[in-house]
C-alpha cells in the first residue's frame, strides 16, 4: 500500500515536470527551432537530393549518411533473433520426427484459408514494392521485410506451420538472416576494394551504372535489400519459435 | 495539422493505454494494445513523419500485436494481478 502511494507520488510529480517542461519546446514545424536551424539538419537537407539523387531524405539519412547505424541496427535485429532462437529451440526429446502432413494442413476453414491464399502474394508484392522503391517514397527494408515476415505469419496462422515451414524453413531462415547482414557489410567492403572508405558508395561509380550521386542511390537500395533479407527471417523465426514454445510444430 | 483531430486522437491513446494496463484478460490487451499502435501511427502520419507511421503501423501494430498473442497462447491467458 505505502509502496503503492510513493510510486503515486512519483508518477504525478514526474507528470507535472514533463508537462511543465514542454511549454519551453518549439512550435511543431517551427522552421526556426534549434533542430531545424542547427548545421545537422541544414547539411542533409541541402546535399541529399544534389549528391544522392535520393528524393526520400530518411531513407537517405539512414541508409547513406548513417550507413555503419543502421548496419548494426540489422546486426542487432540478427543477434536478438539468434538469440531467441538459441534460447527458446527445442528440439524434444530426439523421438521420432513426423513427418509434415502434405498440402490441404490442419489449421483453421475453408474461407480462412482461401482469403489467406490469395491475400498473401498480394502482401508479398507490396512488401517487394516497399523495399525497392523505399529510396523514392516512405518505406525501406525494415518496413519491407517486417512486412515479408508478416506474410509468412499470415500463412502459419491460417494454413498452418507446417506450410509457412516448407517456404521458410529454419535452415533457409537463418541463412537468409546471415547473408542479409553479408550483403549490407559486403558491399561496405567492395567501397574499399574500389578506393573508398568502408559504405563510402560513391567510390562504387566505375561499377554502377550513372555518376557518383547514382552509385549512391544504387547502393541505398542493395543495402535495403540486405537489411529487408535480414528482418524477413528474423521476425519469422521469432514467431514461429514463440507461438510453438520451440518445437517449431502445428503452431497456434 | 488539425489540432481537433490530434486531441481526439490523444484523449483514444490514453483510453486505450488505461484499458491494456486495466484488462484482465491478456488476449484483449494484446489487441488494445494493438489499437493504440494505430492511433499513434496515425498521429505520426498526420504530423509528417510518414517513414516512422511505416514502421510503427508494421512493426508496432502488426508483427508485435501478433508476436505477442503468439506468447500469450503459449503461456497463460488471464494476468494474476
Amino acid at each position: 500500500m505505502t509502496m503503492k502511494f510513493f510510486g503515486f507520488v512519483a508518477v504525478v510529480v514526474v507528470g507535472i515536470l514533463l508537462l511543465a517542461a514542454t511549454g519551453d519546446f518549439p512550435e511543431w514545424g517551427d522552421p526556426h527551432s534549434p533542430a531545424s536551424e542547427g548545421q545537422v539538419s541544414s547539411f542533409y537537407i541541402e546535399r541529399t537530393v544534389n549528391e544522392t539523387k535520393v528524393p526520400n531524405m530518411v531513407t537517405a539519412v539512414l541508409a547513406d549518411f548513417r550507413g555503419y547505424d543502421t548496419m548494426f541496427e540489422t546486426v542487432v535485429i540478427f543477434i536478438a533473433g539468434i538469440g531467441i532462437i538459441a534460447v527458446l529451440r527445442n528440439f524434444g526429446d530426439g523421438a521420432a520426427h513426423v513427418p509434415d502432413p502434405p498440402e490441404p494442413d490442419e489449421g483453421s476453414d475453408l474461407i480462412v484459408r482461401s482469403t489467406c491464399r490469395l491475400v498473401v502474394p498480394l502482401i508479398q508484392l507490396f512488401a517487394l514494392y516497399v523495399v525497392a522503391h523505399g529510396h523514392h517514397s516512405p518505406g525501406g527494408g525494415f518496413q519491407g521485410g517486417v512486412m515479408l515476415g508478416a506474410s509468412y505469419i499470415l500463412l502459419a496462422l491460417a494454413c498452418g506451420l507446417p506450410a509457412a515451414k516448407r517456404r521458410m524453413g529454419e535452415r533457409k531462415a537463418i541463412t537468409l538472416a546471415a547473408s542479409g547482414i553479408i550483403i549490407y557489410a559486403g558491399w561496405g567492403v567492395a567501397c574499399m576494394f574500389c578506393g573508398g572508405n568502408f559504405l563510402d558508395y560513391a567510390s562504387l561509380d566505375p561499377l554502377l551504372p550513372g555518376d557518383k550521386a547514382m552509385a549512391r542511390s544504387h547502393s541505398m537500395l542493395v543495402v535495403e535489400i540486405g537489411v529487408a533479407f535480414t528482418v524477413t527471417a528474423i521476425m519469422f523465426a521469432i514467431y514461429s519459435n514463440l507461438s510453438t514454445r520451440g518445437r517449431l510444430e502445428k503452431g497456434l | 495539422m488539425i489540432w481537433q483531430f490530434d486531441i481526439i486522437i490523444l484523449v483514444f491513446m490514453v483510453v486505450a493505454a488505461i484499458i491494456a494496463l486495466r484488462v484482465k484478460d491478456l488476449l484483449g490487451a494484446t489487441l488494445v494494445f494493438g489499437i493504440y499502435s494505430f492511433l499513434i501511427c496515425l498521429l505520426w502520419a498526420e504530423m509528417g513523419a510518414v517513414d516512422v507511421a511505416f514502421t510503427e503501423a508494421a512493426v508496432g501494430a502488426g508483427v508485435s500485436t501478433v508476436i505477442m498473442i503468439a506468447t500469450v497462447f503459449a503461456t497463460a491467458r488471464r494476468s494474476r494481478d
